[in-house]
This record gives structure tokens, sequence and C-alpha cells, in this order.
């Protein structure tokens, strides 16, 4: 719907609105350069937080904990989902399919506390039939495979609804196998949905701390584990560095992403 | 694919079926099952539901958990706080979405591609980071307060972290998002015609808006307040880091149940009921997608 005249009410909605939504974001990251040690009184711009949030070991375990469980569960998501997403969106009907459609559609909005405390009593019940998996990095995997997976599904599925099929049949008319077809046309068709899916995934995982927390045993500890047990205890300069450190990070990820896919897209153009 | 043949399928459609059954499904039959069972000291924490007895098979299932959350009023507080929490903040994430989903919907070009990445990036940043964000702001001695007391407004600073406001607070805000955006959905589909041509017959603009705009955007109002109401019911993060004594949600009693109390049983009982409160929603909340994904 174009607007006909941007007016002053535009304008005030629109600062008002991203204002509330940034706002507390943008603050943390300048108080993340705050020499004070108490968090809300301004004494100068340092990197002090910064340095001291190196020097935390427990932080920088749980970082690699969380990288570690966020590229296996992103790349395990990356698998599922693009097979489901295929699914829903090529095969009209098959047996079970509103089940599937609801397993799919429930992750995402379903409370994490379900979600965690529904799989911790499966594994546990595992453990004790057949003795694994044993709590750890493994089964946090396995979680955030899972709901990532549902949230891959979703966008493959809306770009597949958009990818002309008349290709495909071009292909397999002069005589491509369907697997060629599938890997030289399908797949690069639907490249933008896999790059920003693999990378959703990735930040979701590296984000969750309920599910975590429910399925982790005493041998790991995620990143939002070790910030959520030190932030109970109240604000901290060091965490603010993290998040800030964190919010870089995703941004970066998300711009790197446009760009690729930018470029993948002038190609195509071009070629 | 058409042309990938019936093991193809079968590998497309099987595959993350029976990952989804497995790690999705099953678990839900799990907790019902020790739902019903009792709690007991031991690995793991619950009785077994059918024992091995002497005489064959004996099953052992009980509806104490349940009757606990009947008769313990602490339980039946905490569902209604959570479903008024949530109900409260669904609206006003409507009310304050609706105008930033409409002004987005009526930019142009290049302004309007910015502002709807800027929409989707808090999905893509931490949401335990911008929850935590507000305690700074909120604190006695937070960013808020010395800002009204520097302005005069105030002299002894406010109460603003740890109450229902703050909970109320940090919920609009964390779910904001999800109301935007099926919003803008909707609005960007509005025909301006439509629009036009009830001002050319004479209709005042708040006339257009009940008459026209509204109606047409339902889908998208459904849509974003199921995406808000369902997750907020079940709340933990929010409740735990800006919420206070007073503040009962359901999720948070989930957690102390699991983690303190260590009474699976019971947990599972409320995570039970918790699914049953959902289900309806939750399968509106399918029927609607499904539907915006045809239109």
């Amino acid at each position: 719907m174009p607007g006909r005249r941007a007016g002053w009410s535009w304008l005030l909605t629109l600062t008002l609105g991203f204002g509330f939504l940034y706002a507390p974001i943008v603050l943390l990251v300048v108080y993340s350069f705050n020499a004070s040690r108490l968090v809300t009184v301004w004494a100068g711009l340092s990197p002090r937080w910064y340095g001291a949030l190196f020097h935390n070991e427990a932080f920088g375990a749980a970082a690699l904990t969380s990288l570690e469980v966020a590229t296996m569960a992103a790349s395990l998501s990356l698998v599922f989902g693009t097979l489901a997403g295929f699914s829903m969106a090529r095969f009209a009907r098959f047996p079970g399919r509103p089940l599937f459609g609801f397993a799919l559609l429930a992750p995402l909005v379903l409370p994490e506390v379900i979600l965690g405390l529904s799989l911790l009593l499966l594994f546990v019940a595992c453990q004790s039939w057949v003795g694994w998996p044993s709590r750890g990095m493994l089964t946090i995997i396995i979680a955030h495979a899972t709901f990532g997976a549902c949230f891959v599904s979703v966008l493959v599925r809306a770009q597949l609804a958009g990818f002309d099929r008349a290709l495909e049949e071009a292909a397999l008319d002069l005589g491509a196998r369907p697997l060629t077809v599938l890997t030289r046309i399908t797949l690069p068709g639907i490249s933008p949905a896999l790059v920003s899916g693999w990378l959703l995934a990735f930040t979701l995982s590296l984000d969750d701390l309920v599910i975590a927390s429910f399925v982790t045993g005493p041998s790991a500890t995620t990143l939002p584990m070790a910030v959520f047990s030190s932030v109970r205890l109240g604000v901290s300069p060091e965490v603010n560095a993290l998040a800030t450190l964190f919010l870089a990070l995703v941004i970066a990820l998300v711009a790197l992403a446009g760009w690729l896919m930018a470029r993948a897209e002038r190609r195509r153009q071009t070629a | 694919m058409t042309g990938l043949g019936r093991i193809g399928r079968l590998i497309f459609i099987g595959v993350p079926f029976l990952w989804l059954a497995v790690f999705f499904l099953l678990p839900f039959l799990i907790v019902v099952k020790i739902s019903l069972a009792e709690s007991t000291i031991g690995i793991p924490p619950y009785t077994p539901l059918v024992a091995h007895q002497v005489s064959g098979l004996e099953l052992h299932a009980t509806l104490a958990n349940f009757g606990l959350i009947a008769k313990d009023d602490l339980y039946l507080r905490a569902y209604l706080g959570s479903l008024g929490n949530a109900a409260l903040a669904t609206a006003l994430c409507l009310l304050i979405g609706y105008p930033i989903a409409y002004a987005i919907a009526r930019s142009q070009g290049s302004v309007r591609q910015i502002l709807l990445f800027l929409i989707i990036l808090p999905f893509w940043t931490s949401f335990l980071i911008r929850v935590y964000a507000w305690m700074a702001i909120l604190e006695p001695q937070g960013l808020l307060n010395q800002f009204l007391i520097a302005l005069g407004l105030i002299s002894t600073p406010l109460p603003l972290l740890n109450n229902q406001f703050s909970v109320e607070l940090g919920l609009v805000y964390s779910y904001l998002p999800f109301m935007i955006l099926p919003l803008y959905g909707s609005l960007s589909r509005l025909d301006p015609n439509l629009v036009e041509a009830a001002g050319d017959l004479g209709a005042r603009p708040s006339q257009t808006f009940l008459g026209v705009v509204l109606p047409l955007t339902m889908p998208g109002i459904a849509a974003g307040s199921l995406l808000v109401l369902i997750p907020a019911i079940g709340e933990f993060v929010i409740p735990e880091l800006l919420g206070g004594p007073d503040t009962l949600m359901i999720g948070k009693v989930l957690w102390d149940e699991f983690f303190n109390n260590r009474d699976w049983p019971v947990a599972a009982a409320v995570a039970v009921v918790l699914v049953a409160l959902l289900a309806v929603p939750l399968l509106a909340a399918q029927r609607f997608l499904e539907r915006e994904r045809a239109a």
C-alpha cells in the first residue's frame, strides 16, 4: 500500500517505534565502553571491560562450547529443514501431512520450557533403556537441530513457492537426471533460503538458554547459560561488553549473508 | 520433485518426519507418561508406570499430580497470571505495532526495505541480551530513573524493575517484531485503490480505517496476535530477569518445579496442562499461517 503523503505522523510513528526497539540496545553498546564498574554511572570511555572479558575463562570456555554446538546444530537443521521444506512445498498430499505440518510449526511458537522439558524426559528415558545418549553437548545439538530445522523449513518452503518450476522441467526435458536437476538447478535457485536458514539456525542455537539448560548435563555449559547465571545477580559491565561483541558478530554475519546473496543474484543476471 | 521417484520422495518426507516424530512428538507422550508417575528419590526421580511383579505387569498410574495442580491455588494463579500478562502484552503489541506496520507499508522503495530489515534484525540478535538491556535501564539507580531525576520530574527513584510493569514492558518489547511482521504482510497486500475509493465516496479517515482497512487486515492481526500470545504465555526469561516476588507466570513455576524442587512428575503435569491450554490457539495459528501462505 504505497502512501500518498509521508507526513509528520509517519515520521513520528517510525521515530517512536524504532526508538523503542533500538534505544535499549544502543544504550547497552554505549555503556559497554564505560570506565566505571557501576553500570549506570558514566565515567568516561574505556575498553577495560573488553580486556576483562578476554580473561574471563568461564565465558571463554562457554563461548567455544556454544560455537561448536551452534555449528553442528545449524548444519543438521539445514539438512532436515531443507528436506522438510521440500516435502511441504512439493508434495501436495501424503499420509500424515497435517501432522507433519503441525510438528514443523509448533516448535516455532511453543514455549521453550515445554520443548526443553519434553526433550530432557526423552533423553533420560532413552538413557535408561539403551544407555545413550549421555547428557551434554550431543543432547543440546539434537535439541537445537530439531527446532532449527523447523525455522529452515519455513524459509525453504517460502522460497520454493516463488521458484519457477519451468526451469526444472526444461532441464528434465533436455535429459538431465532428477538428481542433477536438484543439485544444479533447484538447490542453487533456493540458495538464499539455505544461507539465511543456516545462519538463523546458528544464531538461534547460539542464543538459546531455556532448552539448553534443560537438556544439558554437568559437562556442557553454553554461553547463554554462563551469561544467565551472571546477570541473575544483576547488571555487569563484562556482560555488556560480551553482548556488544555478540551483536557485532550477528550484524557482520547478516551483512555477509546479504552481500553473498546480492553477488549470487548479480552473477545469475549476467550469466 | 516430480522426477525423483518413489525412493527420493520417501527420503525427502521420511527423514525429517522421522526426526520430528522421535524428537518432537514422542517426547510429548513421555511427558504425559511421567505426569502420571509419582515423584521418588533416585535416578530418574520418578516411579515406573509399569512395574514387573511376580503376578505379572502392574500399572501404576496416578492423577495425584493433576490433583495437586487443581488444589494448590499457586498453579491456578500462575496459569491465570500468565494468560493475563500475555493477553495484555498481545493487546499492547497490537496497539503499538499497527501504526508502525502501517507507516512501514506507506514508505517507499529502499526506505521500506531498510525499515523491514530493522524489524527483522531483532530476530537475529539475542533474546536474552535484549531482555537484559532493560535491567540497566529500569534499575532503581538505572538510566531511566537518572534521566527522570535530572529532568526534575521525580525526586526519588521510581520502582520500575522487578514488578508487573517491567514484566509487561519486557513482553511487549521482546514480542513486538512478531506482531509487526504479519501486520505488515497484510497491510502491504491491501489495495490502495480501496482506501482511495472509500475517501472519494465521502468516508472520513476513521470510517475508512474501521470499515475498510481493519477488516481487510484481520488475517494479519490474528496471525500476529497468536505469534505473540502463545510463546508469551510460557515465557520464562522475562519473568525471571524482570519480574519480582509478585510475578506469577507458569513458565517460571515449571522451571522452579523442575530445577529447584526437582519434582519431575509435577513439572510434567504442569507442562501437560499448559499444552492443553495452548492447543486451541496453536491449531488456530496453524490454520491462519496455512491460509496466509495460500494467499
